[in-house]
């Protein structure tokens, strides 16, 4: 007899049916559309037992390396345990280990988890001030790499939860994170292709970690990371990246501000965005894989600019920051 | 063998979407009932249309359709909308090789949708 189990309940599971049917069968009710494997609609996660063969059709490489799958392609042969796609996980303590400003705006905020976090460079996680008030970040760090969880908080005015890691959280002090979620991360496997990155203000979070991440995977092509900022000031991270940049040829970091300055000329920063800026060094996006995190409008501009310039859509992956209120 | 199978089934699809959703984008006649939309959510949308196009398996009912275009109806989708959308189609299939045989059922299974999509 195979068992589904679900949300701490555990389901009969009868062939031929899919993980979508038998669910519903016993009541539950999960999204789903074209029950084809299309859509995507009823995207899940194997969270324990295999992942039934076929049920990954069509999905990013990101999707598939977390075990996610079409509920409606699923014809489990052994016990699963499944979660919905958007479900947080568990949440943990973690010990504040420095909070750091790297701009006038922004701090490095370093925690240190319980338990190990199963992340990858550039996902995210939500950080709780309160049960019931907290905001998502992405990681900054790479798991291989570094021993704390890194996130950059941009200090949003009269944020409730910006305002608070800047101005009153303090080393030492325990809070708690969810899991990791999203799927904006470095996967192995194309070592040769160009990609580009293109981030504004702490965007450049996730792409600092994936940069870090694909270098420390070998990743043989080119890289390019374009990071957007209004001014010098709101740069940050650019002696690291600089260094980076000195160590590993195939690496090359933009810096990108809207208006000219004397400061600016002398980082070498470029100025306009960063979507114009990649425009302008690229000869098209065919084989490009792409990252895009920040400024929803700039994720939607440059998704739409460098998709009609080439690159699939399976190949953009993009982290748009999304005002939540205060 | 089926249609869909000579087409190349699901690669096909994969190998026709970016194309085609890049053909729909630029053309000036249509791209105003793309603006504004999510953009991968609509290429999932996109690989569903080509799939029931290319006699794939599906099960997008006509109350579907409907339901699914009424908004863009109510913004003066017509007639024309739909044929330039069938041309891109064309073009898309022609562009990667399919023969013209081939591209005339496609464009006979698209047509299948017609009234549903338009509201009639």
């Amino acid at each position: 007899m195979t068992i589904i189990r679900f949300q701490g309940q555990d389901f009969v599971y009868e062939a031929p049916r899919t993980v979508l049917e038998s669910l519903a069968e016993h009541g539950v009710e999960i999204p789903s559309g074209c029950r084809a494997g299309v859509c995507q609609s009823c995207l899940m996660r194997c969270l324990e037992g295999e992942v039934p063969a076929g049920a990954q059709e069509g999905l990013k490489p990101a999707l598939v390396a977390q075990k996610y799958f079409l509920a409606c392609r699923a014809r489990p042969s052994s016990d699963l345990t499944v979660a919905l796609a958007d479900a947080e996980g568990l949440r943990q303590k973690a010990r504040v280990l420095a909070v750091e400003s790297l701009n006038q705006d922004i701090v490095a905020l370093r925690l240190k988890p319980e338990r190990p976090l199963d992340y990858r460079a550039g996902q995210y996680l939500r950080l709780y001030r309160q049960a019931d008030l907290s905001r998502c970040y992405s990681l900054a760090s790479v798991p291989e790499l570094d021993d704390w969880l890194e996130l950059h908080v941009r200090r949003i005015p009269e944020g409730r939860v910006s305002t608070w890691v800047h101005d009153q959280l303090q080393v030492g002090a325990q809070i708690e994170i969810g899991d990791s979620l999203g799927q904006c991360f470095y996967t192995a496997g194309q070592e040769g292709q160009t990609l580009l990155l293109l981030g504004t203000g702490s965007g450049l979070a996730p792409l600092y970690g994936i940069v870090r991440d694909a270098l420390a995977q070998g990743h043989l092509g080119p890289i390019w990371l374009y990071h957007g900022s209004f001014t010098v000031e709101g740069l940050y991270h650019q002696a690291a990246l600089q260094r980076l940049a000195e160590q590993f040829p195939n690496f090359h970091y933009v810096p990108c501000v809207d208006r000219a300055s004397p400061e600016a000329q002398s980082l070498n920063a470029r100025v306009g965005t960063v979507l114009e800026a990649a425009v302008s060094d690229h000869r098209g996006f065919t084989r490009h894989r792409v990252f895009l995190c920040g400024h929803p409008d700039m994720v939607k501009e440059a998704r739409l600019k460098i998709f009609l310039g080439g690159a699939s859509m399976a190949e953009i992956h993009a982290d748009p920051f999304l005002p939540s209120g205060t | 063998m089926s249609l869909y199978q000579q087409l190349g089934g699901e690669a096909a699809v994969n190998a026709a979407v970016d194309i085609f959703y890049r053909k729909v984008l630029q053309d000036e006649r249509i791209n105003r009932f793309f603006s504004g939309v999510d953009m991968e959510k609509q290429a999932a949308k996109q690989k569903a249309f080509l799939t029931m196009a290319f006699g794939g398996p599906n099960n997008y009912t006509g109350a579907d359709m409907r339901r699914g275009h009424a908004h863009l109806v109510a913004q003066g989708l017509n007639d024309s909308h739909f044929d330039a959308v069938v041309e891109d189609l064309g073009a898309t299939l022609k562009e990667l090789g399919v023969s013209d045989a081939l591209i005339a059922q496609v464009a006979a299974v698209a047509e299948t949708t017609r009234n549903d999509v338009l509201g009639k």
